[in-house]
């Protein structure tokens, strides 16, 4: 099998490599001999999530879930259905109500070479939890200058789900992705939700998964090679959902859906829209973006967070230092309001990007060059 | 008295899980009389203290019924005789050796850290250790290499005493690159992966979750990976502070839940930072917080390094039987301010003096000589070795390197592809200048 081969990085130093060969290992594995029918087979996201974890736990004894009813409960969204069943107490633990103790706990194991899952029951909990992702986790390999890496995924739902109110609601992808020592990525469809699982449990430092609590349930086609159970996605490469020449559109997690709807309303009128997804937040795919751009010219970052030091920010800032010249229009920012997450329904939608923000603005993008007299 | 005592430890391998019936009023009434409000926390008692687990009877303190683990009752005789000497050896001549010298290199290393601070070589946060050697040569010399310690930013001795080369430890302090983290972790983050010391945490409570976890490690090795002779324990290091902080009791909780091979070992030195801990905490008893939790707790006088070993032989073992965690409180107290830049002007003097002349390295001296276990001499010979070290150690790193520039960004991956995708769509890390100039990252 063309498995995922794990080098080991020397600590001291910097990989010597040829170049093109490191790629190979994180492209998803094609069998040439096999055939496989080329109608897609339809997943959820909770099934792509289920069947990582399943496949991976199976694969390697050290890897093991923690967290609140991902046991006996199977999970507080289903996402470890089957899981206590198939593997025992060992290795799905239910832990009680304390993050903090519970998420040290995972890093101390990690510390020593288990591959803890610790799951958050959403990403708000996590704030009870933060000094061990970013303080003992994050920082670890480096002030102990590579002896200690710690192979852990953080994972769980996050950003707003639907009338959760504020302390439910926040995304917190600007807050971990500004944190160097952590990997943090954030699938959309069920291909990236497994591929993006699979690598985080292999990967030997702490990557923070942010899912979507929204999506879970969405179903999406699966290509047969996702299915496979060695298929990895790599980190750090964002993937362009739909081809365009006049605007790019970055959003990542749920907002993609948002952005390719809004990809479709646009071309209606004759704007063509590229879609990138991005991902993987830390590292970001700054190439891809900045290529993008270059083609297109505008740029229009869609985040359900909050605006002010948010992921959209820092595209906006990469793309004005790398490819300024190529700017037609100045940089949109669609981001969530800048209020902690209202109740009522009616709130709630004006707190969230929708897709006509994203048509709008990718139109601004788009006429901003056009004086107004003329548009008049 | 010792023999309806001794009754009840009968059952003393095959510990109970401990009777729901906590501290009672009577229990309070009992304590309540050894610390009057303004005098130092339970004084300077010799016997120790081990969880009351029912009311004890009334004028009964150290011989108190107990029901769980305790201090076995033979111990517990010779410990009552006399402070620092009892008529049967605790330590052969070869540990007591052992002992001081662990405890002379702890002294004399933090005390040369002092010099060097004030010298400039030393910079940032220094705390030292100066006054708890017992506790840390106490517990980590019964430890093997394999075995857990987990510490504080308080990590100087802990690193010493777990096996790291002084030279190590003093590279780390000066910020060089021969230092046991490379110069990047500093004085409160000391690593070493071949000793098993794992931090070395500035965040009080930050190292209990994850020792925590290294137990859990231990016991998931043995019954799922199968490794069926891992019996590694863990101990984590922390102060009275850390006692009033929510990981703590977390972890208390989990780890008595499910049965993890650690020890919790309270180096109450009575004082955080400027707190003292009577101000801080409304039961300031914090070996009682064990058996709230379903696990012994012990009281111990930290100054005594013979006595700290005893009851750290008994926590160690029952971790390694699988029996689970153990609480101990160890009194004890830093001659030193909280760090170099504490002016330290809140504490006592008198306190100070008192202490000041519990000394454990000299304490540890007398009873050596006094039981014939060394010549003054000897001893000496130990001192003048261990000064040697040190200055050795000083020199080494005072000759060190500095980091070189590429070292900034090293490791801050394992897998340094996490530094992402270039502009001509390669990996960061694959560019042969990735570590000359920082602004591409």
């Amino acid at each position: 099998m063309l498995g995922i081969v794990r080098r080991k990085v020397c600590a001291k130093g910097l990989p010597v490599t040829v170049p093109g060969e490191t790629l190979r290992f994180f492209r998803p594995v094609v069998h040439a001999l096999r055939n496989y029918s080329s109608a897609a087979k339809e997943l959820t996201v909770r099934e792509a999530l289920n069947s990582a974890l399943d496949e991976e736990m199976s694969a390697d004894p050290k890897v093991f879930l923690m967290g609140e009813e991902v046991g006996e409960y199977q999970g507080a969204y289903k996402i470890s259905k089957g899981l206590l069943d198939k593997y025992g107490p060992d290795r799905v633990l239910d832990t009680p109500i304390t993050e903090a103790g519970f998420t040290g706990i995972g890093v101390g194991a990690a510390y020593y070479g288990l591959k803890p899952v610790v799951e958050f029951m959403t990403f708000n909990f996590s704030m009870q939890a933060i000094d061990h992702i970013i303080n003992s986790a994050a920082k670890s390999n480096y002030m102990s200058a590579g002896q200690i890496n710690v192979p852990i995924v953080f994972r769980g739902p996050n950003g707003a789900a639907a009338g959760v109110g504020a302390q439910h609601s926040q995304c917190y992808a600007a807050w971990y992705a500004s944190c160097p020592g952590l990997k943090v990525l954030s699938p959309y469809s069920s291909e990236d939700a497994r591929g993006l699982l699979k690598a985080a449990i292999r990967d030997p430092d702490p990557v923070v998964f942010l899912e979507n609590e929204l999506l879970y349930g969405e179903s999406f086609p699966v290509s047969a090679e996702a299915l496979d159970s060695s298929f990895c996605l790599p980190i750090g490469k964002a993937k362009i959902e739909r081809e365009g020449k006049d605007v790019t559109i970055t959003a990542f997690s749920k907002m993609v859906g948002h952005a390719l709807k809004a990809a479709d309303i646009l071309a209606k009128d004759g704007i063509s829209a590229e879609v990138i997804n991005l991902r993987s937040i830390r590292p970001l795919d700054r190439a891809t973006i900045n290529a993008s751009v270059r083609k297109t010219n505008r740029l229009v970052t869609v985040e359900e967070g909050f605006p002010q030091h948010g992921v959209g920010a820092e595209i906006c800032t990469s793309v004005v230092e790398e490819s300024f010249g190529y700017l037609d229009a100045p940089v949109e920012r669609i981001a969530g309001a800048d209020v902690p997450m209202p109740y009522a329904a009616n709130l709630e939608r004006m707190a969230v990007p929708q897709v006509e923000d994203i048509v709008r603005a990718a139109k601004r993008a788009c006429y901003r060059s056009v004086p107004l007299a003329a548009a008049a | 008295m010792s023999s309806s005592a001794a009754a009840t430890f009968s059952s003393l391998n095959a510990i109970p899980p401990p009777p729901s019936s906590f501290s009672s009023p009577a229990n309070d009434k009992l304590f309540s009389s050894s610390f009057p409000a303004a005098s130092p926390f339970l004084g300077s008692s010799h016997k120790p203290r081990s969880c009351v687990l029912s009311a004890p009877s009334p004028g009964r303190r150290s011989h108190a019924p107990v029901v769980a683990a305790t201090a076995p009752n033979a111990i517990k005789e010779k410990l009552a005789q006399s402070p620092a000497s009892s008529s049967n050896l605790l330590i052969t001549k070869e540990e007591g050796l052992v002992l001081y010298e662990d405890m002379v290199l702890g002294r004399s290393f933090e005390d040369m850290c002092a010099q060097m601070y004030y010298r400039g070589k030393m910079f940032g946060f220094v705390h030292l250790y100066n006054g708890q050697e017992a506790v840390s040569t106490g517990f980590i010399k019964l430890l093997k290499q394999e075995d857990t310690v987990v510490s504080t930013y308080r990590d100087h001795v802990h690193a010493l005493s777990k096996g790291v080369p002084a030279r190590e430890v003093m590279s780390e302090l000066f910020g060089k690159t021969t230092g046991c983290c490379r110069g990047q972790g500093g004085s409160m983050h000391m690593f070493s992966k071949e000793h098993n010391l794992i931090g070395g945490f500035a965040f009080i409570g930050e190292g209990i979750p994850v020792a925590t976890g290294a137990a859990f490690t231990s016991k998931y090795k043995r019954e799922v990976l199968k490794q069926a002779d891992c019996d590694h324990v863990t101990v984590a290091f922390f102060g009275d502070g850390t006692c009033n902080n929510g990981q703590f009791f977390e972890c208390l909780n989990m780890a008595a839940l499910w049965k993890l091979p650690i020890i919790f070992v309270v180096e109450n030195n009575l004082w955080a930072i400027g707190m003292s801990h009577l101000r801080a905490t409304s039961d300031p008893e914090i070996w009682k917080k064990g058996p709230a939790f379903g696990m012994p707790g012990f009281h111990i006088d930290g100054m005594d390094v013979l006595k700290v070993r005893e009851v750290a032989k008994e926590a160690i073992g029952r971790a390694r039987r699988g029996e689970g965690p153990t609480l101990v409180e160890c009194e004890t107290y830093r001659f030193r301010g909280h760090s170099l830049a504490d002016p330290d002007e809140l504490r006592d003097p008198a306190e100070k003096a008192r202490y000041a002349a519990r000394d454990p390295v000299t304490a540890l001296k007398k009873y050596m000589i006094e039981n014939k276990l060394a010549t003054e001499a000897e001893l000496k010979v130990i001192d003048k070795r261990i000064d040697e070290v040190v200055e050795d150690s000083v020199e080494f790193a005072d000759e060190s390197p500095v980091p070189a520039r590429s070292q900034l960004l090293e490791n801050v991956f394992a897998d340094p592809k996490g530094f992402g995708i270039g502009p001509d769509g390669k990996y960061r890390c694959e560019d042969p200048k990735f570590t000359e100039g920082t602004a591409q990252v």
